[in-house]
């Protein structure tokens, strides 16, 4: 690519890439203050666990662009694409933090929460003690798969206008330029790496030798 | 002497039907130990459960001081009664002193204090806390491990301490070391002590009350003296299984060194 190329898409390609990382972030937010909650409580009424996992499941399998059609129409939302995008987005980070948050903290050797409950720590005591900081690195892993869908999917919410990296993409393919799909592209990979890394490293930190 | 903890026919049935506990009644004294032996499924751990109420009777009361351990609060309940299981359960993200002080900590004691006494501990199970407080659990030797574990036990100063074969999963040599130490633990304490063990020497060596349970039930509650003495047949029996198990035990030691050799 040359520095002509840049000079015209620079500041646009810098744009955009915050649009993402606003739209990303907005909807790994949501889902971790949905998510994590609910995993938690799945551990203390586990007969709700199949069904509720199962129906975050049956989210994640509604292909994106699907979804985004499906929440165009609906009154608030339709208004404007960037909460469509975000929507949407939460709604498919829900799946692996949840997931993990439960799986995180049902996986603790059970002498230790037994422990824990003998001691006479208190319920919120336990969690915030005990259960949550043993799980953590498991939790982190689940927001760090979410975030690398979240990116990718992320892309395609230019689809319906929310904007975001997936708007050099779209042109380019619209105008059979491969430089602005790349310009797009690259980014978009370049911003999942980087969180991905980030968060791998927050996640071996919490990790608890046993 | 005064009465610490007492079971008024507590029985226990699991919800499938099973009775783990049958009618079970004993008088436990202040600042006595009592061993708990029985086969393993005889209902020895779930016996001690009753007491925190980490299991709670389907029949019958535990009286704690006096008072009904159902009625009492269950969190002040169970940080006034130290608890030792095999595991350890030691928090492995807490270091050595935080374990040990946890359950003030719970409290909302002041950090200092906390600290203090956390060391105060340490020494006491004969660990050096210049060395230790910092460490983290994996850092340690299985005995090691059991010594925090027992000072946890204590951090709260409670008169009362069960313990669930605490040195299990230790071996012979360690497992006797720890046996000298808490009893001459308790020998200063004066707790009033449960400890279940399948261990017929340690009971022996430990208790002041052996209490042989089977299938539930209560079996025989004596001295250690009377009990070796008696002339009752599940008591003869028991004694013997155990020493022929024993026996064997040493026998697959001794086939397994002459077949290395």
């Amino acid at each position: 690519m040359s520095t002509r190329f840049f000079a015209q898409y620079g500041s646009q390609i810098a744009t955009l890439s915050l649009e993402h990382l606003w739209l990303t972030g907005a909807a790994m937010l949501f889902a971790t203050i949905i998510a994590v909650p609910a995993g938690i409580w799945l551990t203390r009424a586990p007969g709700w666990a199949k069904p509720v996992i199962g129906a975050a499941n049956v989210l994640q399998t509604i292909p994106s662009l699907a979804m985004f059609g499906f929440l165009l129409p609906l009154p608030w939302l339709g208004e404007r694409a960037a909460r469509i995008a975000i929507v949407a987005l939460t709604a498919y980070a829900l799946l692996p933090i949840l997931r993990n948050t439960y799986a995180g903290i049902r996986g603790i050797d059970p002498a230790i929460v037994e422990v824990a409950r003998a001691l006479g720590l208190t319920g919120m005591q336990r969690l915030f003690k005990v259960e949550l900081p043993l799980a953590a690195s498991f939790i982190l892993a689940g927001l760090r798969t979410a975030t690398v869908t979240c990116v990718g999917i992320a892309t395609i919410a230019a689809a319906v206008g929310a904007g975001g990296l997936g708007e050099l993409i779209f042109r380019g393919v619209a105008s059979v330029d491969n430089r602005l799909v790349l310009a797009g592209a690259l980014p978009a990979a370049l911003l999942a790496l980087v969180a991905d890394a980030g968060l791998g490293l927050l996640e071996r930190w919490f990790k608890v030798s046993a | 002497m005064a009465a610490a903890i007492e079971f008024r026919s507590v029985s226990f049935t699991t919800r499938q039907g099973r009775p783990l506990l049958d009618h079970f009644s004993l008088v436990l004294d202040e600042g006595s130990v009592t061993a708990i032996i029985g086969r393993s499924g005889s209902g020895k751990t779930t016996l001690l459960r009753t007491v925190n109420r980490m299991v709670e009777p389907t029949d019958g009361q535990v009286l704690i001081n006096g008072r009904d351990a159902q009625q009492a609060d269950l969190i002040a309940l169970r940080r006034g009664i130290g608890y030792v299981i095999q595991e350890t359960g030691l928090f492995p993200h807490f270091s050595v002193e935080r374990n040990v002080a946890l359950v003030l900590e719970a409290e909302g004691r002041p950090r200092a204090e906390r600290l203090e006494r956390s060391r105060d501990l340490l020494t006491t199970v004969g660990l050096e806390p210049a060395t230790f407080a910092t460490r983290h659990p994996h850092q340690l030797s299985g005995g090691q491990r059991q010594r925090v574990g027992l000072a946890r036990a204590l951090a709260a100063d409670p008169p009362i301490l069960l313990m669930d074969e605490p040195f299990g999963a230790l071996d012979p040599l360690t497992r006797a070391e720890m046996q000298d130490m808490l009893r001459d633990l308790l020998g200063r304490l004066k707790k009033t002590v449960l400890l279940v063990t399948h261990d017929l020497d340690e009971a022996l060596y430990l208790g002041d009350r052996i209490v042989l349970l089977s299938e539930g039930r209560l079996v025989a509650s004596m001295t250690p003296e009377e009990f070796m003495q008696s002339k009752q047949p599940e008591i003869v029996g028991y004694i013997g299984a155990f020493h022929r198990g024993e026996r064997s035990a040493e026998g697959r030691q001794r086939a397994a060194r002459n077949g290395r050799a």
